[in-house]
């Protein structure tokens, strides 16, 4: 293997691939040759770093210098100072990456600080699409000691004692659902993974598939072993384009180094991988649901019981995990169960991953040990709330979750505690809000994804969100009424209970959580006929300032005749007359006129 | 919106298509598999497509066409020379992506969903599309536009008119 003196880090992640990483990687290399740098210094992308917002980043290793936004015309720079002249191009350091002339490490951070990568350890590190990397970071090893040393039922318990959790939003014990498997009677078993990542904020498992195949692929084959199967799909959405890329020739590499296909490690143990592409349907998530896509139908969920342990894919006995809750296992095989417990509380050990997004300083991917607060990720990773202003509330779980206010920033993170607030872990979106988002049309915003995505198999789901929209909209509209709101809330309790699947028990979530909440708010839209954050436009009032100089245009061209006032004196709007329609404002030559 | 399908002009592409069907065929549950290569090979799902595919498989069109219509990423009717798609991620939202679908729409006079009469431009309301710190996000075909505010829109729209 040739021995480099520099390695160049670049972010492969979606987001800093946006900023157009795959760019500076190409002039990267070619600057690199130009210099005759090419058998000193080597290039590598990798999966996402987590710190979306300072991207693109590229790190320069030994010296570890952290470069952030990154543009094309600053590759010159960083070849011709650091990697040819060995001076760290200071301008380009990420800001809290360097202090007092000293360089600091990637996890000296702040927002790395807090952070435990368990299952994020290797992206942002190796090259996922060389599996000899991966290797490298004793990969494949956790598959290996479990085919030669352990039985199949001794991996269950490992997992069982573990504690491990399901991490796409339910929170069922892992090793209990590896053990219904094992003891269903179904001749033929299959390994499902779903990477159907539907929460509309959230990018977890994109991020670990497209940062870390391999682990995927490792935790599926020790699953089908515990389990006895012998077949797997990922079920992916084609959303994903570089995911399900890095994915396959993971799988090709797989194969060709005899880690997957028939006899592994020479045990006879046999395991065939295949990726199939989800279409675009958030119900897909759902594992019944998901089952019928694989199996070439619409994509909707079936009654549970008989659970896919029993009766799964083509009638067959089927496990489906996640991709987080896989990526665990390697680890747990190799480091144990003990090693695994003591991160995260009793209830919830390990780490979970999040998205974080919205309002928030530092957006990206977060890995925290379980029980870490809601302020700790908000403003000691987060870095708070930009622009100074107020956090209003925090949104977990997506479309099935709820919203968090200020009141709770204390609340550990674990499965129990956020559904006792009425929110729910879900499958790590974490979306911040402030002062200026309404959480009425927050809620519209989600039953609207809902009323689009419901599969319309049954009725509480596809009716009822509908009509929750309806009412919603009227709300936003300025023209709902008091009994509105109480019939919003039975209707949300009735949908929640009545519903087939999981999609229509939590859509109504993100409405209960913000009534329970901020019912004040949904009140000023009905009663005063405001929207307190001035983001619902029907319900904007127009307001004359003190800048108006009187100069009777608005008056002239408001069609209903609402504005009066006097020739050089400032104008009133009469707001029961004014229709909104905004000709005044466009009028107006001082900008005297306001819409709030 | 108004389009005929051409199976003449598109015999080489049909021939493509049975060949992915022919090796698709033995497979478990295939339809999926197919309709993503046929979209990729036509750009869209026209009915005459959706027939062949039921004849070849020997499933009745009445459930191809269910599948087709169910995923959204399936279309049935051509899409623009330019996928415009704006991210409605909720990290989006909350930064403002709605009034960037807004002034596109009103620039192009298009709806979500649709596409233009001279088939340059389809709109599309996409889901995250996982570049949150970029947020609000907009894409045309494979080009990405970041932090982006409403006013931006028309120049954006114009580099590719």
């Amino acid at each position: 293997m040739d021995i480099y003196r520099s390695h160049v880090i670049i972010c492969g992640g979606t987001g800093c691939t946006s900023s157009n990483s795959d760019k500076i990687e190409e002039k990267m290399i070619n600057n690199i040759k130009d210099k005759n740098l090419d058998k000193e210094v080597k290039v590598v992308r990798t999966g996402c770093f987590g710190l979306c917002e300072a991207g693109p980043i590229v790190v320069v290793y030994p010296e570890g210098a952290f470069y952030s936004h990154v543009k094309l015309k600053d590759v010159d720079e960083i070849v011709n100072e650091h990697l040819l002249k060995g001076r760290i191009v200071e301008r380009l350091l990420y800001k809290e990456a360097f202090s007092e002339g000293k360089l600091k490490s990637v996890n000296e951070i702040d927002f790395y600080k807090k952070q435990r990568r368990i299952v994020l350890d290797n992206c942002g590190v190796i090259n996922p699409e060389d599996i000899d990397e991966y290797i490298a970071y004793d990969g494949y090893m956790a598959l290996g000691k479990v085919l030669t040393e352990m039985r199949p039922l001794d991996v269950i318990n490992e997992i069982k004692k573990s504690g491990l959790r399901g991490r796409g939003g339910g929170g069922f014990l892992t090793g209990r659902k590896w053990e219904l498997t094992y003891n269903a009677n179904s001749d033929i078993k299959y390994v499902i993974c779903n990477a159907d990542e539907g929460d509309p904020g959230a990018f977890m498992d994109r991020s670990i598939l497209e940062g870390d195949p391999h682990a995927v692929i490792e935790a599926m084959a020790i699953a089908a072993y515990a389990v006895g199967a012998n077949n797997g799909y990922v079920y992916i959405r084609a959303e994903y384009p570089i995911a399900v890329r890095r994915l396959q020739i993971a799988i090709d590499q797989a194969k060709e180094k005899g880690l997957l296909g028939e006899n592994i490690f020479e045990t006879g143990f046999n395991f065939h991988l295949e990726i199939r592409l989800g279409a675009g349907a958030f119900v897909c998530g759902e594992e019944t649901a998901l089952i019928s896509s694989i199996e070439g139908k619409r994509g909707m969920p079936n009654n549970k019981p008989p659970y896919p342990s029993d009766k799964g894919l083509w009638n067959k006995s089927s496990l489906i995990n996640n991709v987080e809750t896989f990526a665990n296992i390697p680890k747990i095989i190799l480091k144990g169960s003990d090693w695994f417990r003591e991160i995260g509380t009793e209830k919830s050990p390990g780490t979970k991953v999040f998205a974080l997004g919205g309002k928030i300083k530092n957006t990206g991917l977060v890995e925290i040990p379980m029980g870490t607060t809601l302020r700790e990720v908000i403003y000691d990773i987060g870095g708070g709330i930009p622009n100074n202003k107020e956090f209003k509330a925090v949104q977990t779980g997506g479309p099935s979750g709820g919203c968090l206010t200020a009141d709770l920033i204390e609340t550990p993170i674990d499965f129990e505690s956020l559904s006792t607030f009425g929110s729910m872990m879900g499958s790590g979106g974490m979306i911040i809000m402030d002062e200026d988002n309404c959480m009425v049309d927050i809620a519209r915003f989600f039953i609207d994804f809902t009323v689009d995505e419901s599969c319309g198999k049954c009725t509480p789901c596809r009716e009822g969100t509908k009509r929750m929209l309806e009412i919603l909209e009227k709300i936003t509209k300025g023209k709902g009424e008091l009994e509105d709101i109480d019939n919003l809330e039975s209707l949300a309790n009735t949908i929640k209970q009545a519903s087939l699947c999981g999609l229509g028990q939590t859509a109504p979530n993100p409405v209960l959580s913000t009534l329970k909440y901020f019912r004040e708010e949904y009140e000023a839209h009905v009663i005063d006929r405001t929207c307190p954050t001035g983001t619902c436009k029907d319900l904007l009032s127009f307001y004359i300032t003190d800048e108006c100089k009187g100069c009777t245009k608005c008056s002239k061209a408001c069609p209903v005749d609402a504005i009066e006032g006097k020739v050089k004196q400032k104008h009133i709007i009469d707001r029961d007359k004014c229709i909104k329609c905004g000709e005044c404002i466009s009028q107006c030559p001082f900008d005297a006129i306001i819409k709030k | 919106m108004e389009f005929k399908f051409d199976v003449k002009k598109n015999s080489k592409k049909i021939d493509e298509l049975k060949k992915v069907i022919t090796e698709n065929k033995n497979k478990k549950g295939p339809l999926m598999p197919i309709l993503h290569q046929a979209q990729k090979i036509f750009g869209y799902l026209p009915i005459e497509i959706q027939k062949i595919i039921s004849e070849e498989l020997n499933v009745p069109l009445a459930e191809v066409y269910g599948v087709a219509t169910f995923y959204a990423q399936f279309s049935l009717i051509p899409k623009g020379k330019y996928t415009i798609g704006v991210c409605l991620g909720t990290a989006c939202y909350v930064k403002g992506a709605q009034d960037i679908v807004d002034r596109i729409k009103e620039q192009l006079d298009l709806e979500v969903g649709g596409t233009t009469k001279d088939r340059k431009f389809s709109l599309q309301a996409t889901r995250c599309i996982g570049a949150c710190g970029l947020a609000p996000v907009m894409t045309v075909n494979e080009d990405v536009y970041g932090k982006l505010n409403p006013d931006e829109v028309p120049d954006i729209i114009k580099k590719y008119k």
